[in-house]
């Protein structure tokens, strides 16, 4: 990376978000051209020219320039918006990303504005600006909307005005204008400097929002109200309505863009290292707590009780921080799913839902890849061509659909298409082929399924350059994995295949439950422990070989953690059993006791330790010894894996 | 009668930039080097708009704003400041110390033709 000055990378910054922002909006105008949009994109465009003439990045401000014009002749109705503009200027954008990354204005950036592609985007621009002359002229719809404008009473004297703002105002369309003189005072003590009046204007226009607020564009003091009201388009201002409709427009509710005012721009890094100090602090708070358990002093206790509130406040204060809504990779996907159906000639819907779902940035920034991969095997195997869907009996049109959720402490984020599904006898002799397993083994169809995710794996017949390099899924799986999350898969023949990643909330600090084994002590994370029965009070035996618990009136599997740790047995004749759910199956853990609750700093086990199975990291607790946290899927998988083989055995 | 336009700049080239560009356009434009020139200036003549830099030898943009604002010839009188992005708090500074508008540098002919038109007509 090139090193930058604060400014620059500021700028580079915001230049990002801009261009995150203007690929959303593309997309909406190929979807609806409406005159607000075009307005956003000619704007994003715009700012990127004159912030790049600005910062250093003259090169890539020219490149924009050509595209910043098309769109100002289609703001002025000269030019119509056609699928071809909006190609060209999205694959513009995608070089603009590029140059960003240039670091300004350098030999880097010089090859890469005279590069093939570049040239050839701007002939094809060229060639869009030919065929766009006004097919469907954008007809605006005009919008009644009501503007309250109350200027500051100092307003005369610094030289604003108002009248003339409202002239300007009036000039955009049909208006009715109402003054409110109600705080003028009487003769005697009225001050001609000073700015008592109020203006309700009732205007009726196909101009975007930002015309009308670039009229009160200085008058940032003042109190300034524009909203739109709904279901009264097209229709001429109705003076009769003007009594009753400015109180209404007063206790309009704050414009959303106020709020973003309020906001605050952080490396990431920064995050991290409070988060790092906060673990620590964590740790120190459960050493004092130790300490003052064996001081019994009241005194000191009341105080490490203050502090451990604190401390829990300050935990979930700073992950809040840290959680993003999901909707900032969905963002992303619409023009992955956009891009790979034109070239796959696939119709295909892309539905989001539960977008708001909030997770932490690490765990987000992680999973927008393996994501990417799924949706690309969605659209490339899953789901068919449109006369393929329509020879049998689907609509031609694909659904994809992602959805996000909380569930328990953690993130369920699924990948569903209504494709042909997965087609279990490829997957077999492939398999096969590859060696995974041998043409002896009887393997359920899930079991079957879960194979897409093995190294290597991929069952296109040929290799497209959208998926089937066969790298995709078992990247996906060891990502998620590494982020203590899993992978599930359902499918149905000829209905459609869904991929449900389930993740932890956060990576850092979790609640656990202290349990101890052995002589040692682990972490069991509570968001999956469902309950803690007695191991004594039910029928059990190893040496009789059961392996399963009643628990009312479900049996669950159980596994004795000192024969998963490899501990030597204690003499405990009283050991309970934590029941908890991961993967969404149930499974018992035996451990010599119960020690309590813990907030957990995970720390990851590093390299040395990697190869360790069971384990998802390790926590230091407040006597200063190390715990091992409890891998609950993993183990969950094995208690279930066994139980198989015994039934299988029998 | 052409309107009169004052621009405050310590800049040979920001006052010839804006002087080119508004006499172009049918103004009258008078120049100062500085906030206490300028005030001499707004003083003497009739002004329909000052454009002020804000940083400038002798008495700055801001102090300017401030004493054009309790001069009676200076209240009412659209006063834009040049500011520049990157500093916020100068701008907010400006606006509270008096000034009607704002012009971020580096600006064009057609947005300082513009800002002109809006504040003095």
């Amino acid at each position: 990376m090139v090193d930058l000055s604060p400014a620059v990378t500021a700028y580079v910054q915001e230049s990002r978000d801009i261009l995150e922002g203007l690929e959303e909006a593309l997309l909406d105008l190929e979807k609806r051209p409406d005159p607000e949009t075009v307005d956003a994109v000619f704007r994003s465009l715009h700012t990127l020219k004159g912030g790049g003439a600005m910062f250093g990045f003259r090169l890539m401000a020219g490149f924009i320039h050509h595209f910043e014009d098309a769109f100002d002749r289609v703001r002025s109705g000269d030019l119509a918006i056609s699928p071809k503009l909006i190609n060209v200027v999205l694959k513009a954008r995608d070089q603009m990303m590029a140059m960003l990354d240039c670091g300004g204005d350098g030999p880097e950036t010089a090859a890469l504005v005279t590069s093939a592609p570049l040239v050839a985007l701007l002939t094809e621009l060229d060639a869009a600006l030919d065929n766009g002359v006004p097919l469907t002229p954008l007809v605006a719809a005009t919008r009644l909307w009501h503007i309250s404008f109350r200027p500051a009473a100092t307003a005369l004297q610094n030289g604003m005005r108002p009248d003339r703002l409202i002239e300007e105002l009036v000039a955009l369309g049909q208006a009715v204008v109402t003054i409110n003189a109600e705080d003028v005072p009487p003769l005697d003590s009225f001050d001609p400097s000073v700015s008592y009046l109020a203006w309700q204007v009732a205007l009726t226009t196909a101009q975007p929002r930002s015309a009308l607020e670039a009229v009160f564009i200085f008058a940032d003091d003042a109190d300034l109200d524009i909203h739109e009201v709904e279901g009264e388009a097209s229709g001429s201002p109705q003076p009769d309505q003007r009594e009753d409709k400015p109180t209404e427009t007063a206790a309009a509710p704050p414009q959303k863009h106020d709020t973003a005012g309020d906001s605050v721009r952080v490396s990431s890094a920064k995050l991290d290292e409070i988060l790092d100090q906060l673990g620590e602090l964590v740790i120190a708070q459960a050493r004092l707590r130790q300490i003052s358990n064996s001081i019994d002093e009241p005194a000191l206790e009341g105080l490490v009780e203050e502090v451990e509130r604190l401390v829990t406040g300050l935990r979930d204060a700073t992950l809040s921080v840290r959680m993003l809504p999901i909707e900032m990779v969905f963002g992303k996907f619409r023009r992955v799913v956009r891009d790979l159906s034109a070239e796959l000639g696939k119709e295909i819907e892309l539905e989001t839902q539960g977008g708001d779902t909030e997770i932490d940035k690490n765990v987000l920034d992680r999973l927008s890849e393996p994501l990417v991969h799924m949706i690309r095997n969605s659209i490339d195997h899953g789901i068919e061509l449109p006369q393929e869907r329509s020879a049998s009996g689907k609509p031609a049109k694909g659904r994809l659909r992602l959805s996000a959720r909380q569930e328990a402490g953690e993130i369920l984020i699924s990948i569903e298409d209504d494709g042909k599904g997965l087609d279990a006898e490829a997957i077999r002799k492939k398999a096969v082929d590859r060696g995974l397993i041998s043409t002896e083994d009887e393997i359920s169809t899930a079991e079957l399924h879960k194979l897409i995710f093995a190294p290597g794996f991929s069952t296109a017949a040929t290799v497209s350059s959208v998926s089937g390099r066969g790298v995709g899924m078992d990247a996906v799986l060891t990502t998620v994995s590494a982020l203590r999350g899993s992978v599930d898969v359902k499918s149905y023949p000829g209905q459609g295949t869904r991929v449900t990643l389930r993740l932890p909330l956060t990576l850092a600090i979790i609640d656990g439950l202290l349990v101890r084994v052995g002589a040692a002590s682990y972490v069991i994370p509570l968001a999956s422990v469902e309950e803690c029965v007695e191991f004594d009070s039910i029928e059990h035996g190893r040496e009789s070989g059961r392996t399963m618990l009643q628990i009312r009136e479900h049996l669950v599997p159980f596994i004795d953690l000192i024969d998963a740790f490899d501990d030597l047995p204690g003499h405990e004749q009283r050991r309970r059993v934590v029941i908890v759910k991961a993967e969404g199956v149930r499974v018992g853990l035996v451990v010599d006791d119960i020690l309590g609750q813990n907030q957990t700093v995970i720390k990851s086990l590093g390299p040395y330790h990697g190869g360790l199975e069971g384990f998802a990291g390790a926590t230091i607790l407040g006597n200063g010894s190390v715990a091992l946290i409890a891998d609950v899927g993993l183990l969950a998988r094995r208690a279930w894996a066994a139980q198989e083989h015994l039934r299988n055995a029998a | 009668m052409a309107k009169t336009i004052l621009t405050i700049d310590d800049s040979k080239a920001i006052r010839d930039m804006v002087g080119l560009t508004l006499r172009g356009a049918g103004y009258r434009v008078i120049e100062a080097a500085n906030g206490a020139e300028g005030i001499t200036q707004l003083q003497a003549e009739t002004v329909a708009l000052v454009i002020v830099d804000l940083n400038m030898p002798v008495m700055n943009g801001i102090d300017f704003i401030r004493n054009a604002r309790r001069d009676p010839k200076g209240i009412g009188v659209p006063i834009v400041m040049l500011t520049t992005e990157t500093k916020a708090e100068l701008k907010a500074e400006g606006k509270a110390a008096g000034a009607t508008g704002w012009l971020n540098k580096p600006f064009d002919a057609d947005m300082l033709l513009a800002v002109t038109k809006k504040l003095a007509g």
